[in-house]
């Protein structure tokens, strides 16, 4: 489909989520809402996966790109990150190992505990048979 | 020395720079010279040397910085494409980025105030582990500086993305689909290229980390920050 289409299919559902903030005033970016609407969208087919293919690629690989710019912005507080480099790098990088840790930890639980269920053991039985270190 | 304030040089500029900083990672192939960090410090050091302001510079930014947003809602496409991956494992997907997202935020949090970093640092750290478009705006939402917010993000997504594998196998975490969740989890696009490298599989699944993470982080920190006492 043609680009013009899909810079109208992407701009409308960006639009339609700066009239969602304006109306309720809701603390979420409009472009999240407008990522979300757009997924129900293709979802219920009322937008086809070939009217925004091509433009969606094209944006999604070069994500990092579009904010260069306001990566520059760093010049304006730099004296903030020079202040404060050190809470700043160890609070990153610790929360960087947390959120590896219980993120992958969680998963490999959650999907034992409904394996073992889909097997036809009991939830409990499953449940405490992890907790002996399986 | 006029011409180096036109708006239209200074975007092409910009082009020129990342062009330049992809070639050059991908004839090094180190990931430390990430092509987005690349571009700022040397687009930072031209603004230097030259004298050019940064309200400028963004006289021209601006007109790249506006394809953030519909690149944000672009991300509908793959995770309409993921929805079926995501269907089959629901639960255990959405139990494990709920979990990672709310340890990630706080973890963030109380490390930061704990080594003594101020309120507006600290509101730019929350949304640190997701992809930068997601951050800078969650930021500017809850009170950060998104500029900050930025060079954390792509920092974050450069440790990761190099010693991601290294602490999945430290911490234990042996599946390869808990392992690309994760990596796409704490290190949103530069963890989940660093997961293809290692499998399709891998790679898969850190996707759907970065962008569940995205969309609970853009839901969630709000209400950590609130519930921690911060005004936002």
């Amino acid at each position: 489909m043609g680009l013009i289409l899909q810079l109208g299919i992407i701009f409308g559902f960006l639009a339609l989520g700066e009239l969602v903030v304006a109306l309720t005033g809701v603390p979420l970016p409009s472009s999240i809402i407008g990522m979300i609407s757009l997924t129900v969208a293709l979802k219920a087919g009322v937008v086809k996966i070939q009217w925004v293919d091509r433009l969606s690629a094209f944006l999604v690989h070069n994500l990092g790109f579009f904010f260069v710019p306001a990566g520059v912005g760093i010049i304006n507080c730099m004296g903030l990150l020079a202040d404060q480099w050190v809470p700043i790098v160890l609070a990153s990088v610790g929360s960087t190992i947390v959120i590896i840790a219980v993120t992958g930890h969680t998963h490999q639980f959650v999907r034992r505990f409904y394996s073992h269920r889909a097997n036809g053991r009991s939830g409990p039985r499953a449940a405490s048979s992890l907790g002996d270190g399986e | 020395m006029e011409f180096l304030t036109n708006k239209i040089f200074l975007i092409a500029l910009t082009f020129g720079v990342y062009v330049g900083a992809q070639i050059l990672q991908r004839k090094t192939r180190l990931k430390i010279l990430n092509p987005i960090l690349v571009s700022i410090l040397c687009l930072i050091c031209v603004l230097c040397v030259f004298g050019i302001d940064y309200q400028t510079y963004q006289e021209g930014g601006m007109y790249i910085d506006a394809w953030l947003k519909p690149a944000v809602v672009a991300l509908g496409v793959p995770l309409y494409r993921q929805l079926e991956n995501i269907r089959r494992q629901l639960m255990p997907l959405i139990i494990a980025e709920l979990a990672g997202c709310v340890a990630g935020i706080l973890s963030v949090v109380l490390l930061a105030e704990l080594f003594g970093a101020s309120r507006e640092i600290v509101l730019s750290l929350a949304p640190k582990a997701v992809t930068t478009p997601i951050a800078m705006e969650i930021s500017e939402a809850v009170g950060g500086l998104s500029p900050v917010t930025a060079a954390v993000v792509v920092a974050t997504g450069i440790f990761g993305g190099m010693a991601g594998f290294r602490i999945i196998k430290f911490a234990n975490v042996s599946s390869p689909i808990a392992s690309g969740l994760s990596m796409g989890t704490a290190a949103h696009a530069v963890g989940t290229s660093a997961a293809m490298e290692r499998g399709e599989r891998y790679g898969a699944f850190s996707s759907v980390g970065l962008t569940i993470n995205g969309l609970l982080t853009a839901l969630l920190a709000p209400f950590i920050l609130e519930l921690l006492g911060y005004q936002v």
